[in-house]
């Protein structure tokens, strides 16, 4: 099924070439992107990487006909920008067109599939994973994808692009870092006080129901007011357009599975292992950390897991109300119908979030208790 | 419980007396709106832009219920078998994918308007609804399944009157996380001219008017807790009738 769209996928443009960076390209068919003799080898590997993908028993082979294709794709962006840039004016573009993006997901789930089929230990999954951000970032930092429109962007704004990145991360991971500082004590507490719990979890599951843009449209009167009442708050930096309510709001947003997570974590202690501890002798904050805490480490990581996946995809919205971050070049570009300015957004933030949650389930499965690995 | 209700109740007329009734606000709001300005939104009516919303959202959930729950039946077929592994991969990776990208990303593709926006809450809709319904059929009781298949049930029979009612509330725990993204996410829609309450929210940003922020973000604010709650007491209203409430 995957060779027969790839081989469809072939047949859709490949790059696209733009006058400027604004108006509509024209496709051009991945045949016609270089001389011959720069294609046809880049071809063929990807049509054996679609017929490597074809004896449904062998997934390691599958596995290396993905890889081969992607980098034959790699070597067909960067020949055919290059040769179709060459005498199309100063202010012509080259960018992604649609049999790109096809070949290229099609490339990624035949590697997914194989990956599940050979289902990989977490550590084979970890050198695999760093093994592609190292490939990935030797391609980009080779330059040799330059002349794609998408780095021209970069090119054009890289101090706010390392700018908008620190942001990024600094609002994703900032809000994280408070909300596990509150939402574990809150966790515990609602543990161990069935009132506490019944009052928390629904107040937190109603704040995370409200739309993020409103959540963040809410926090900017409540700071400005802050920030003009309060005594020197103002002098802190709280204000209502900015880094702040943005903060804020990510902290809202990642206080529920957090406390929810901390709560079924310390549940998820076997009575038997409670009942041990109790004969033992422990105290109760013994108890919590020396067997519920290891015991549910791996239901409070999946909690960490969810937070930050949903904190780097919301942090987008801060671009909106001046709070920085990957979002700014995605509104930016909407504004000015820059397509490959709202990738150079977009891309970023998909990445991280995909990396966020690929290293998080290999920490959640290291974190597996070993008896429960052997049963 | 009749506390909850009376809640319910009040939050509702609250609602639509912000959608209908905008101008009562007035002197709420005016304390946030800069001099002069106007204090409620009145480019368009907030009835029209709530209908708007509700359509999109509506649309594009139902659309994502239909394709979710037929994809995840076929691969939990045994002829579908062997997607079942690839299915959990796309269903669990694609979730991570920030909704705010997808609708960025349709942009280029699909141009500006109420369409982009529809197919981004589409794809993105299908996924929890698809991963749920998916475990809801993968996970069911083996005995339930050996009695079901030792009366004479065919294999049609199975499906409808054991399998999807046995994971219906695992179901409708996905229809509502899709519908409640699908609601926050519209609103960004507002940002590639979908036709949205989000509209309101963004002309409050763009001006500095904060009463037109806090009208917008009210009104979407409470149509997502309602929905929430409404698709709640469904899902409780369900699993009581299977008996597996406690």
């Amino acid at each position: 099924m995957f060779a027969v769209l790839g081989l469809f996928a072939l047949f859709a443009p490949f790059l696209t070439l733009a006058a400027n960076r604004i108006v509509a390209g024209e496709g051009i068919p991945v045949w016609a992107v270089a001389a011959p003799e720069v294609t046809g080898p880049g071809l063929i590997a990807i049509a054996l990487s679609l017929v490597l993908s074809l004896p449904a028993a062998l997934p390691k082979l599958r596995l290396i006909g993905a890889a081969l294709g992607i980098v034959a794709l790699v070597w067909l962006l960067m020949q055919g920008s290059e040769t179709l840039l060459q005498g199309a004016g100063t202010y012509a573009r080259v960018s992604l067109g649609s049999g790109f993006w096809f070949l290229f997901a099609i490339l990624l789930l035949l590697a997914a599939d194989a990956l599940s089929y050979l289902a990989p230990g977490p550590l084979t999954r970890g050198v695999l994973l760093i093994g592609t951000i190292a490939a990935l970032v030797l391609i980009l930092w080779s330059g040799a994808l330059t002349d794609l429109s998408i780095f021209k962007e970069y090119a054009s704004r890289q101090d706010a692009f390392f700018d908008a990145a620190g942001r990024h991360l600094g609002l994703a991971f900032g809000s994280l870092a408070v909300a596990a500082v509150i939402g574990f004590p809150l966790g515990v507490l609602s543990h161990r006080n069935e009132t506490m719990r019944s009052a928390v979890l629904p107040i937190l599951s109603f704040l995370q129901t409200i739309p993020s843009l409103a959540m963040f449209g809410i926090m900017i009167p409540i700071l400005a007011w802050v920030g003009t009442t309060v005594p020197g708050a103002r002098e802190l930096g709280v204000a209502g357009i900015g880094f702040l309510p943005a903060f804020l709001a990510l902290v809202i947003y990642s206080l529920l599975p957090v406390v929810a997570n901390t709560v079924a974590g310390l549940e998820a202690a076997p009575p038997a292992a409670m009942d041990a501890a109790r004969g033992m002798g422990m105290t109760r904050n013994q108890r919590l950390l020396q067997v519920q805490l290891p015991l549910g480490l791996p239901v409070m990581l999946a909690g960490i897991r969810i937070v930050l996946v949903q904190n780097i995809g919301l942090a987008v919205i801060a671009g909106l109300i001046g709070g920085g971050g990957f979002g700014t070049f995605v509104f930016q570009g909407l504004n000015q119908t820059a397509t490959d300015l709202i990738l150079l957004g977009a891309l970023p933030t998909v990445a991280l979030a995909l990396v966020s949650a690929i290293t998080m389930d290999i920490l959640v499965e290291l974190a597996q208790p070993n008896t429960t690995r052997h049963q | 419980m009749s506390w909850a209700n009376l809640l319910r109740a009040a939050v509702c007329g609250l609602m639509l007396a912000l959608v209908l009734r905008p101008e009562w606000f007035e002197p709420m709001f005016a304390p946030f709106a800069p001099e002069g300005a106007a204090i409620i939104y009145d480019r368009a009516s907030l009835l029209s832009l709530s209908l708007s919303h509700l359509v999109i959202v509506a649309a594009a959930s139902v659309a994502a219920v239909f394709v979710a729950l037929l994809l995840a039946i076929l691969v939990t077929r045994p002829s579908g078998k062997a997607f079942l592994p690839l299915s959990r991969t796309i269903a669990n990776m694609g979730q991570t994918f920030p909704p705010v990208a997808v609708l960025a990303l349709a942009v280029p593709m699909l141009g500006f308007g109420s369409g982009p926006t529809l197919v981004a809450l589409f794809l993105y809709g299908i996924l929890p609804i698809f991963e749920n319904t998916m475990t809801g059929l993968s996970t069911l009781p083996p005995a339930t399944m050996e009695a079901a298949r030792g009366i004479g049930l065919s294999r049609r029979q199975r499906l409808f009157q054991v399998e999807l009612p046995l994971a219906l509330p695992l179901i409708l725990t996905g229809i509502r996380l899709s519908v409640v993204i699908a609601i926050g996410t519209a609103t960004i829609g507002s940002t590639v001219a979908a036709r949205t309450l989000g509209e309101v929210i963004i002309a409050g940003l763009l001006t500095n008017n904060t009463a037109y922020v806090l009208q917008g973000g009210l009104i979407v604010g409470l149509f997502a807790v309602l929905i929430y709650d409404a698709l709640t007491q469904l899902e409780t209203f369900f699993q009581k009738r299977l008996g597996l409430a406690h």
